[in-house]
């Protein structure tokens, strides 16, 4: 099953890399892991895709907990959420090409960003079902390069408590 | 002694960063670091002559011999024991420390000197990126690049070392900073939002645990570690004592509930008791405190303990549900809930379930299984057998009432577990190990930390002559220092535990296992030669007729002694659960 959670670090040097190792030397696979920081300058939000069962889940979950720099964890597949992932793909596409790759653009609510000669550069973001889809339909244009910020998402409604209630 | 004038503490002056870190140590209630100097954290050892009459620096002569020091003395008092190395090497010397540290939860803090923040990642002389290396196998990790950090990250190390799950610290400190100078804060604020060590699990959450006692014929304690880290040895022996469950230890809760009591069924896992193993198999309510489902003690997982529920109780939520899922989860403190189950085991409630008899039948068969398979020791005459070495040591310390005051540190291997099977511990922290990670070379120094921190114990390192010779040149700091250990060596002049695995499993080919020099030599190296050389007294024995009058020796020689007591090889540690097998597998003689 597939996952997604949201977590609130520190943010200061090595934090990434801490979680990084750590999920690599405990076997953990990791489809999209997007890094940004907050409204609170010291404090980052990393979004992680991760695919498993619930007990793989309640261990990275638990695991990404116990390191000292990471605040608050949340799984929050089961919430109501928005997620999005925003693309720039770089398509070949000489001026005969444009209308119908600027209409398929059009149609997923892209942005042509750039207009070269002989490519363009189209910005695409919404969930990961909508870009693979836009990806699709450019491979016949011939997609020259293609950069992807991975997933983020937020729950809807009222935010959460920064600390997470331990108990006393 | 240092006759340096003591730094003033309260200064509204600038000081070294190197002052300001080692006046932290003093604040933070440091009596000893294990410190080896070098290049990069020459400015602290310059800083500690200055608080030499409120810290003693110890030096050892390797500097993974001061991070076992460091061992030792946490382990024996649960406080924060400090070890200090330059860069590059000094530091990389400390990283199986560190792991060990990690792995058994020992509150180390290790202080590495770092190249100047000028050249930080130039690959510098002697500079390694120690806090990377370092991350997977610490709690928590701090490189200092700026002198206003000191007294902060210092407080926060101590913190997190000693509090929740305890384990290691690194602090890497670049040399610009050790020199820069500073009016500390000495108070200041921590920044840590997401540490929450603390908790205390609810009524609502252990009252289950009291309602599968109800409904359990077979219970059973497993208790490891975390009732040491705790504090918790009173409460679970009251919690024994109240239920009636028979209690099975780890290797690292040894000590945590007398091994002379009649609810203690010893040690569990791959070289425990027959009983305990049995008992934990047949076992219909697991009790797990404190302990955390290590391969060395389940043995094949989908088959341990499968018979019945189990309770799960840790500090460290990550533990819970990791190895084996637990029917009844708490997280919290293991002192806190045994507490509370106590208190509430002796609500008028609860009455019928701290009534003596309840599991009558239960101990009819731990009993049965007590008397058909105890710990045996061959019968030998021609020979020092290594387990009846160490069960005459633990008598003739029994008969002269000195068990309360001894400490026992190892190495690891055969000599290991024998010491864990023969040996009994009645008290925490008596027992001084390294479980988890399994370092040889680990016993002479963390027996050098372990006097120190209890001056008054007799501290006896019983070790094997392949790992004693990973450490041996910490005789040197036992002699220089006038830190008196004794050194029990049980020397088969082989790496004995891969031998008995060559044995079982490799049909006995010796592949590298063999440390002497040769038949036509006398065993090797000379022991007694190299103790007495490091200034050590020293005696060879392998007649079975001199070994407690060597015993004796060993216990009442002032200062520091080595027994090289010469021992057979061929002697297997049973019973035994091979690796990744069940309790039906069990070999026991």
């Amino acid at each position: 099953m597939r996952h997604i959670l949201s977590a609130l670090v520190q943010n200061k040097p090595g934090v990434l890399a801490h979680i990084a190792s750590m999920l690599a030397s405990r076997g953990f696979n990791i489809d999209s892991l997007a890094v940004g920081e907050t409204e609170h300058h010291d404090l980052s939000r990393m979004t992680f895709v991760v695919h498993g069962d619930d007990a793989v889940l309640d261990q990275v979950r638990k695991q990404l907990d116990k390191i000292v720099t990471v605040v608050r964890v949340d799984d929050i597949s089961s919430e109501n959420y928005v997620e999005r992932d925003l693309m720039l793909i770089k398509v070949n596409c000489p001026a005969e090409k444009r209308p119908e790759v600027f209409l398929i653009a059009e149609t997923f609510r892209g942005r042509v960003v750039d207009i070269q000669h002989s490519n363009v550069i189209i910005e695409v973001s919404g969930t990961e079902a909508k870009v693979e889809a836009f990806i699709e339909l450019m491979r016949p244009y011939g997609i020259l390069e293609l950069a992807r910020t991975g997933r983020i998402a937020l729950v809807r409604g009222e935010p959460k408590p920064q600390v997470a209630e331990e108990g006393t | 002694m240092n006759t340096a004038t003591p730094a003033t503490p309260s200064s509204a002056y600038p000081l070294s960063g190197a002052d300001i870190l080692v006046q932290a140590l003093v604040r933070q209630g440091v009596e000893v670091v294990f410190a080896y100097p070098g290049g990069a954290s020459m400015p602290i050892h310059q800083a500690l002559t200055r608080v030499a009459d409120r810290i003693r620096t110890v030096l050892p002569r390797h500097e993974q011999g001061g991070g076992f020091m460091a061992h030792g003395y946490a382990r024996t008092t649960g406080k924060a024991g400090v070890c200090i190395t330059t860069s590059g090497p000094g530091a990389t010397n400390l990283v199986t420390c560190l792991a060990d540290a990690k792995m058994d939860s020992i509150p180390v803090i290790a202080i590495t000197g770092q190249v100047a923040t000028s050249v930080l990642g130039n690959d510098a002389f002697q500079e390694t990126p120690i806090v990377e290396i370092c991350r997977g196998i610490t709690k928590h990790h701090y490189l200092v690049t700026r002198v206003e950090e000191i007294t902060r990250v210092v407080k926060e190390a101590f913190y997190i070392a000693t509090t929740g799950r305890p384990g290691p610290i690194i602090i890497d400190i670049c040399k610009d900073v050790q020199t820069a100078r500073h009016v500390p804060d000495w108070d200041p604020p921590m920044d840590l939002p997401g540490y929450r060590p603390f908790r205390r699990a609810r009524r609502q959450e252990l009252e289950p645990i009291l309602h599968a006692l109800r409904h359990s014929k077979k219970p059973f304690i497993y208790a490891g570690g975390g009732i040491t880290h705790a504090n918790a040895a009173a409460e679970l022996r009251e919690f024994a004592e109240l239920t009636g469950i028979p209690v099975g230890l780890t290797l690292h809760g040894l000590g945590n509930f007398p091994a002379d009591h009649y609810l203690c069924l010893h040690m569990l896992g791959m070289h425990g008791t027959v009983y305990a193993n049995y008992a934990i198999n047949d076992a219909d309510l697991l009790l797990a405190f404190g302990v955390r489902f290590d391969d060395r003690v389940t043995g094949k997982l989908s088959e341990f303990a499968k018979h019945g529920r189990i309770v799960h109780i840790d500090i460290d939520k990550s533990e819970i549900h990791k190895n084996k899922y637990a029917h009844i989860p708490v997280h919290g403190d293991i002192k806190w809930a045994l507490a509370d189950l106590n208190a509430m085991l002796r609500e008028e409630a609860n009455a019928d379930l701290i009534a003596g008899g309840r599991y009558t039948e239960w101990w009819r068969q731990i009993d049965a299984w007590r008397a058909s398979d105890p710990l045996r020791i061959p019968e030998r005459d021609d020979a020092i057998l290594p387990q009846f070495a160490i069960r005459r040591l633990w008598e003739l310390l029994h008969e002269r009432h000195w068990l309360e005051r001894t400490i026992i540190t190892t190495g690891v291997g055969q000599h290991q577990m024998w010491a864990a099977q023969f040996f009994h511990f009645n008290k925490p922290r008596t027992w001084i190990t390294s479980g988890g990670l399994g370092t040889m070379g680990f016993g002479l120094p963390a027996a050098l930390g372990a006097k120190i921190a209890r001056p008054d114990h007799l501290v006896i390192d019983i070790d094997g002559d392949g790992s004693f010779l990973m450490n041996i040149q910490e005789l040197a700091t036992a002699y220089t220092e006038k830190i008196p250990v004794k050194i029990l060596l049980l020397n088969n002049q082989h790496l004995g535990m891969v031998v008995q695995w060559e044995d079982r499993f490799f049909s006995g080919n010796r592949a590298h296992t063999y440390l002497g020099a040769g038949d036509e030599h006398p065993p090797y190296p000379d022991f007694v030669t190299i103790a007495q050389g490091f200034g050590i007294p020293a005696r060879t024995i392998s007649d079975k007729n001199d070994l407690d009058e060597a015993l004796i020796e060993l216990i009442e020689t002032p200062g520091s002694f080595l027994l090289n007591v010469l021992v057979p090889h061929q002697e297997h540690v049973l019973p035994m659960i091979p690796s990744g097998m069940t309790v039906r597998d069990i070999i026991k003689a």
